[in-house]
């Protein structure tokens, strides 16, 4: 056994078209989807925000980023998808990005180029039904099969992501990818009551439901361009956690002083930004890699999502904590970043199944 | 070669090192001569002006010379020893010493014939070095020195010490201070050994009894040392900072080849501590090499305090724990006989000693906590710590 190679590590800093595109990102969620109203939005029956879904991926086109251009995308990349993943992580935006870009990574493998084209031009949303804490590097069981030798599906999936608008399922069996309308005969989806009420799953029931059955979808690296999607959605997320715990901080006075100025708390704040840098560093590198489709992906995304999803964990609760009474509180935002990122550090594999995966990668086992 | 005024680029700076190499055999050239000729060629350090070792380069093309010069076989010029004169001194020379000051002091410090030490930390003043007490009173053609240095590395090895001393003990503290550069042959200077928790005497203590300084040996005017010190310390952060490191490398290198050497020794619990520090490891690893990239593309960001802090840290955490998978062989300690160590890579020392030197990581070179309080008020603007020493001239500070 041996220590693992090094590879090149490539661009890890942000282009002036990431800038733009961040700026655009942003300008929109914040004029369209500030907290308050993400926060009325929990309490409706529809959790999805489809008129923000459709202004970002027809006006800035975010669905067709890494979607080459003959395919009917913008043959940007994943690094660019990075970046706005940071952005709706910023604004808990509730918005079914990070199930298209997983669905899209799928897609692109397969042969699909009418459905992919749709998704990227934000015509029609897919998800890929498996249970949202699965992640790469391991196996996904296979929960739904063919009822005898036609192409009806039998079978339930629990807790789905970014589900409950979509209009297509993508659904692993034995066979390959099976590929069927949302709404379609003999499926059942239903909504559930979610820790993280900004991105609620979804339970799928299939009881004879009619399917296409496709080769090519290799549903391990969708996972895995999924977490290095998810690791920079949680470093947004982390940022904007921290500033604003730094502005209550700055505002707010007790004992006749800003709490801002108390060294147990600066130095908290300190800590957590030190781990913001490095949040930053390897969810640069996770893209970077998914761009360039580096042979160190494997790696890059696991070290990305282990080490992104505590430091989004860290900043919320930090957060939270630091806000006392107030952040506790329904109408304050804090309670919407803690769940999303208690959520996020289980989605698409914990941070332990990814340190679980690196011990097979890095020659580290048990 | 067609030699112009704009500054040259990779490709032209790999050229002149190609031509430098064709010109110096460096297996047949005696070392301080090639060295002294690289520096002559402007290939010493590029970002550095013409003429002072340098040819007017961007910044963040040193490491591609200097990997050429290391794949042809060159002589090294002895960066381990001359950590604070290549990191330190050499920047704030540059900033704040006149013409003759550069010629005099520049060339011998980047060729490694000079080593530098620092003489800022006194007993009584550390963390808060603008608090040094040891004094400075011109002397109608000289400056005389008195005090105490301690902590200071290298200085048994040094020709040169930079020093931090008070000139003026009336004003408010951080107005009295002024920067020299001391011989450290001159009388009057005592280095004596300082032992230290690994056993060895790495660091010393300096006494300073009526030592001369002549005043071309000050850098900066009289009374604004605290600002010539700030930028010696920014320097050392910096130093501390970016840079491409290999994966696996350091305290974490050694531990992972424990780990895959003893796996009788692997528990679940050792596994995930074994885990976690990898990640974290590379986490810092990639964060490094940005940061890296930030100062290459002159965007140099405040990142260098945050990688000193997480460096100390994994430092100590994974010398730690390869002490716990060594088990009894751990409560051995190789040799704590007083003497000077070698300087040389930490990797090929014994756990026992890199657990103990490790622990230094997060007081030299400015505390975890000061770093801390450096990133709080610097990066993220929060409220200054409060302060019972302001406005209060130094003579009638409590101590
Ligand atoms: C191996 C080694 C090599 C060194 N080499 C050199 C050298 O070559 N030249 C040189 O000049 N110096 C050198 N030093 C000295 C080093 O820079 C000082 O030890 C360091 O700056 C701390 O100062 P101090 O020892 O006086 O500790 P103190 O300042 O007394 O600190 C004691 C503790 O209090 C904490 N503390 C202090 N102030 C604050 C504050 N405001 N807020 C919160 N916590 C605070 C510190 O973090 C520390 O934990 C070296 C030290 C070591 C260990």
């Amino acid at each position: 056994m041996s220590a693992p190679r090094t590879p090149v590590t490539g661009d890890l800093l942000y282009s002036d078209i990431e800038d733009d595109l961040r700026a655009s990102v942003r300008a929109l969620v914040d004029k369209q989807a500030p907290w308050d109203a993400v926060l009325a939005r929990t309490d409706t029956d529809e959790p999805v925000d489809t008129d923000l879904w459709k202004r970002l991926t027809q006006e800035i086109g975010v669905a067709g980023l890494p979607v080459p251009e003959e395919r009917g995308g913008a043959g940007a990349s994943w690094r660019e998808v990075a970046v706005v993943a940071e952005e709706l992580g910023r604004a808990v935006a509730p918005v079914p990005f990070l199930g298209t870009a997983v669905a899209t990574a799928l897609l692109l493998g397969t042969a699909e180029d009418e459905l992919l084209a749709a998704v990227a031009a934000g015509e029609r949303t897919a998800a890929l039904a498996v249970g949202a804490t699965r992640g790469a590097g391991r196996p996904v069981p296979v929960t739904v099969e063919r009822q005898g030798a036609g192409d009806l599906l039998q079978g339930t999936i629990t807790a789905v992501i970014d589900a409950v608008t979509a209009d297509v399922l993508l659904v692993p069996v034995s066979e390959g990818l099976a590929i069927m309308e949302a709404d379609g005969d003999g499926v059942t989806r239903t909504t559930a009551e979610s820790l993280d009420m900004t991105r609620r799953l979804t339970d799928v029931t299939f009881d004879g439901a009619p399917a296409r059955i496709v080769a090519g979808a290799d549903v391990d690296r969708a996972l895995r361009i999924g977490a290095a999607v998810l690791a920079s959605e949680q470093l947004g997320l982390a940022e904007r956690c921290l500033a604003d715990t730094v502005a209550h901080l700055r505002d707010r006075h007790q004992f006749g002083r800003q709490l801002a100025s108390y060294q147990a708390l600066k130095h908290r704040l300190a800590d957590l930004w030190v781990a913001i840098t490095q949040a930053r560093a390897t969810a640069r590198y996770a893209a970077r890699c998914a761009a360039d489709d580096s042979p160190d992906l494997p790696i890059a995304a696991a070290v990305a999502a282990a080490h992104c999803s505590e430091v989004a964990l860290l900043a919320a609760e930090e957060g939270l904590q630091l806000h006392g009474g107030i952040g506790f509180t329904w109408e304050h935002p804090a309670h919407l970043f803690l769940k999303r990122a208690r959520a996020d550090a289980l989605l698409l594999g914990s941070a332990d199944h990814h340190r679980s995966v690196l011990a097979d990668l890095c020659a580290l086992p048990a | 070669m067609t030699t112009t005024d704009s500054p040259p680029d990779a490709a032209a700076l790999a050229t002149r090192v190609e031509e430098f190499l064709a010109a110096h055999d460096p297996s047949t050239t005696e070392p301080g001569e090639f060295l002294r000729a690289r520096f002559a060629a402007g290939l010493a350090w590029v970002h550095y002006p013409a003429g002072l070792g340098g040819l007017g380069a961007e910044n963040g093309m040193q490491a591609a010379v200097d990997a050429a010069f290391a794949a042809s076989g060159s002589p090294e010029n002895r960066p381990r020893l001359n950590v604070i004169g290549l990191g330190m001194a050499a920047p704030t020379i540059l900033r704040f010493g006149d013409d003759a000051q550069k010629q005099r002091w520049l060339p011998s410090l980047w060729t490694g014939e000079d080593i530098w030490c620092q003489l800022f930390s006194e007993p009584g003043a550390g963390s808060d070095l603008a608090g040094v007490g040891t004094s400075a009173v011109w002397d109608g053609d000289a400056w005389v020195l008195n005090g105490q240095k301690v902590w200071t590395s290298m200085a048994h090895h040094a020709r040169w010490g930079i020093l931090l001393a008070r000139t003026d003990p009336k004003a408010v503290k951080h107005r009295g201070l002024s920067y020299f550069v001391v011989d450290m042959a001159a009388p009057g200077v005592e280095v004596r050994g300082l032992r230290q928790i690994t056993g060895e005497a790495e660091f010393n203590e300096v006494f300073l009894t009526d030592v001369r300084i002549p005043d071309d040996q000050r850098l900066g005017e009289v009374g604004q040392g605290w600002a010539v010190a700030q930028y010696t310390l920014m320097n050392e952060r910096v130093a501390i900072g970016g840079g491409t490191l290999p994966r696996e490398s350091g305290a974490v290198g050694s531990l992972a080849a424990r780990w895959r050497e003893h796996p009788e020794a692997h528990t679940p619990g050792l596994h995930d501590r074994m885990l976690r520090l990898w990640v974290e490891t590379e986490a810092a690893r990639l964060t490094a090499e940005r940061l890296g990239q930030q100062q290459a593309a002159g965007q140099p960001g405040p990142e260098g305090s945050g990688v000193k802090i997480t460096y100390a840290r994994l430092n100590q955490e994974c010398s730690s724990l390869e002490l716990e998978l060594r088990g009894e062989d751990a409560l051995r300690y190789a040799d704590y006989t007083e003497r000077r160590p070698e300087v040389e890579d930490y990797a090929s020392r014994d756990a026992g000693w890199r657990y103990l030197r490790f622990r230094a990581n997060s007081i030299e070179g400015g505390t975890s906590e000061i770093l801390r309080n450096v990133i709080a008020e610097r990066v993220l603007g929060l409220p200054a710590e409060a302060r019972a020493d302001k406005d209060v001239p130094w003579k009638d500070l409590p101590r």
